[in-house]
């Protein structure tokens, strides 16, 4: 009695220390004072007004949804072949690539974007061209976040997979390629929405791996609000912060109506 | 509709055999039985029949026309997993009809012929279901009525029973049979289960390591088992080493000498023998009498409609199962140490030939 009381207890710590983050944001963001005290002063909307105003979050905010829509789109097909690569044959070396696919989301954002910034300048220098600030160049690095995500959880929904199920389409009379269209890619479909859907926010939230990449006129969101913090300190960017998490809540939820998460992540 | 021949079927992985040689021919509307223990070949005999695993060696000829190179989808066979293996994602009428789609037959057919085939397995009216939202043996049934629907030349069953709970089992068992002999099914039946295949089948045949052991009816195997192996595996059985003394006079090792029948085992004189005694063909009679063999009882165990006992038959332990006698007959007082006397048509008692194992 007293231990499942004592776990109730833990899973009750967990979600305050998950959301306690999140609705502080959100209550600050409604803060009348530019210093941020308890209790506040009086109630405003006057954040998400100048939030609005910021002309760099907007087009930040743009340039953030064009690449994660683009890196996702590219890399969850990627990321889906090479995890059917991983399940369906086996190979010298597997684990390794497994591993290796695996590795941007072990390597620190920090570290894979500071080796990305050096080899873009490599590469410029070599092929004189500009990568980096460039549409493809950050699109290109934020593929590979999408990568990972996209192996572990299309994966994961392969392990899963009743073969049989592709025996019986098979013994039905349907070819290898009419297989796979009609038996095993509807199989795997919660595992590559999820996957999407985590490619994207992890794109769209990235900070460290796009900062050095962002040029002049192309800026990402979180990097754009990175600048403002340098200079002000007011809730604005606890008002974007709270416009981005309730976007992201809202993916999740219509999400989670076609393709039901918990039974994949 | 068709004949199904197998000719010296083999699959080897690497050094080890799945399966040695098999020979079989099932006959048009022939329901045949690969019966053993797990591990014996008949699940991969059954694989390579539809294709999913490719012959070391042998042909494969459905209906004559030799399938052995050709891929699962041109087999023309209806296979029911032991899994069900439905398409969690298509609904109980899309399931049915996939193999008519795959096909390519019309729509109105198509529909006609998934309803009748649904009317078949009782489940017309949860034509719009998912899988998911059936039972266990609804689910079963619809895997069966996928595989019918096609008309398919050869039927093939693995273990399709064994996820199903014991009630249930035995009503499907039925079901199955009697849609298979309406439909004059050619079918090829893959279980461990020994009742099941007693019960459903026309053919048994009985593998072990990768090796038939003998074919034939259920009254074939149950009463001539060719040896210890289907004599141990399809009923129980007293399997007894010894040597032929001289006709119908088996000496067993500790001693006994036991009445059997003539020697049809067709080994030489000097090969070993055993001797196979199914249990409920001995009769036990209380006490000491002039004719039969004296033993000793060891252990009764009363089990309802039937009684077990063990009996010490001069250092030998033989298993003798009874109708449980009624009360008031003395039988029914038996207990360890009795003594009594067993007696059996010599008739019974099956030379075979063989070593014990």
């Amino acid at each position: 009695m007293a231990g499942r009381v004592g776990v109730r207890a833990l899973i009750v710590l967990a979600y305050v220390i998950i959301f306690a983050p999140m609705v502080t944001v959100a209550i600050i963001s409604f803060f009348d004072q530019e210093i941020v005290s308890v209790p506040p002063e009086a109630l405003t909307l006057k954040w998400y007004v100048n939030a609005w105003a910021q002309r760099d979050f907007a087009r930040g905010f743009v340039t953030s949804l064009q690449i994660a829509s683009i890196a996702t789109l590219i890399g969850v097909p990627l990321g889906t072949l090479a995890a059917l690569g991983l399940a369906r044959s086996s190979f010298r070396g597997k684990e390794a690539v497994n591993t290796f696919l695996l590795a941007p989301l072990a390597v620190p954002a920090i570290v894979a974007g500071s080796a990305l910034y050096l080899y873009y300048v490599m590469a410029e220098n070599v092929l004189d061209m500009d990568i980096k600030g460039t549409l493809g160049g950050l699109i290109a690095a934020n593929v590979l976040l999408t990568i990972p995500w996209t192996v572990r959880l299309v994966s994961a929904s392969l392990a899963g997979l009743d073969r049989s199920a592709e025996e019986a389409a098979a013994n039905l009379g349907a070819r290898p390629f009419t297989v796979f269209r009609r038996i095993t890619l509807p199989m795997m479909r919660p595992g590559i929405v999820a996957a999407a859907l985590f490619s994207f926010v992890a794109s769209f939230e990235n900070l460290e791996l796009n900062l050095l990449l962002v040029g002049p006129g192309r800026v990402t969101l979180p990097v754009a609000m990175l600048s403002y913090l340098e200079f002000r300190m007011d809730p604005t960017l606890a008002a974007v912060a709270t416009v981005q998490i309730a976007l992201i809540a809202a993916m999740m939820l219509i999400t989670d109506r076609f393709v039901k998460l918990s039974r994949v992540v | 509709m068709g004949t199904l021949t197998l000719d010296g079927l083999v699959k080897r992985y690497g050094p080890s055999t799945a399966v040695e040689r098999v020979d079989l021919e099932v006959r048009q509307g022939e329901l045949v039985s690969l019966l053993g223990p797990s591990g014996c070949g008949k699940t991969t005999t059954l694989r390579m029949v539809a294709g999913f695993i490719e012959p070391t060696a042998g042909r494969i000829l459905i209906g004559g026309r030799d399938v052995t190179r050709a891929p699962a989808y041109a087999r023309d066979t209806g296979m029911v997993f032991q899994s069900y293996a439905l398409f969690p994602h298509m609904s109980v009428a899309e399931n049915v009809g996939f193999g008519l789609e795959m096909r390519k037959v019309g729509r109105a057919e198509r529909e006609s012929r998934v309803m009748e085939a649904l009317r078949l397995v009782r489940l017309d009216h949860l034509a719009a279901r998912l899988p998911r939202e059936l039972s266990g043996g609804q689910q079963q049934r619809v895997a069966l009525a996928r595989a019918l629907v096609v008309n398919p030349a050869v039927f093939l069953l693995d273990e399709p029973l064994s996820n199903l709970d014991a009630k249930l089992r035995a009503e499907v068992r039925l079901e199955i049979r009697q849609l298979q002999q309406r439909l004059g099914l050619t079918t090829l039946f893959v279980t461990h289960d020994q009742d099941e295949a007693l019960a459903m089948s026309d053919r048994l045949v009985v593998l072990a390591a990768g090796k038939v052991q003998q074919v034939g009816s259920a009254e074939d195997l149950y009463e001539r088992p060719a040896n210890a192996f289907v004599a141990g595996f399809v009923g129980r059985c007293n399997v007894l080493a010894g040597a032929l003394e001289g006709p119908g006079r088996f000496r067993l090792e500790a001693g006994a000498v036991l009445p059997c029948g003539p020697d049809e085992t067709g080994v030489p004189s000097h090969a070993a023998r055993l001797v196979a005694l199914r249990p409920e063909r001995i009769a036990i009679a209380a006490g000491e009498r002039g004719e039969g063999l004296p033993a000793r009882i060891t252990a009764v165990t009363y089990l309802g409609a039937e009684t077990e006992y063990h009996a010490d038959l001069g250092g030998t332990t033989l298993l003798v199962i009874r109708p449980t006698p009624p009360h008031g007959d003395p039988l029914r007082r038996l207990a360890v140490e009795d003594r009594v006397t067993l007696q059996w048509d010599p008739a019974a008692a099956r030379l075979i030939a063989g070593e014990a194992s």
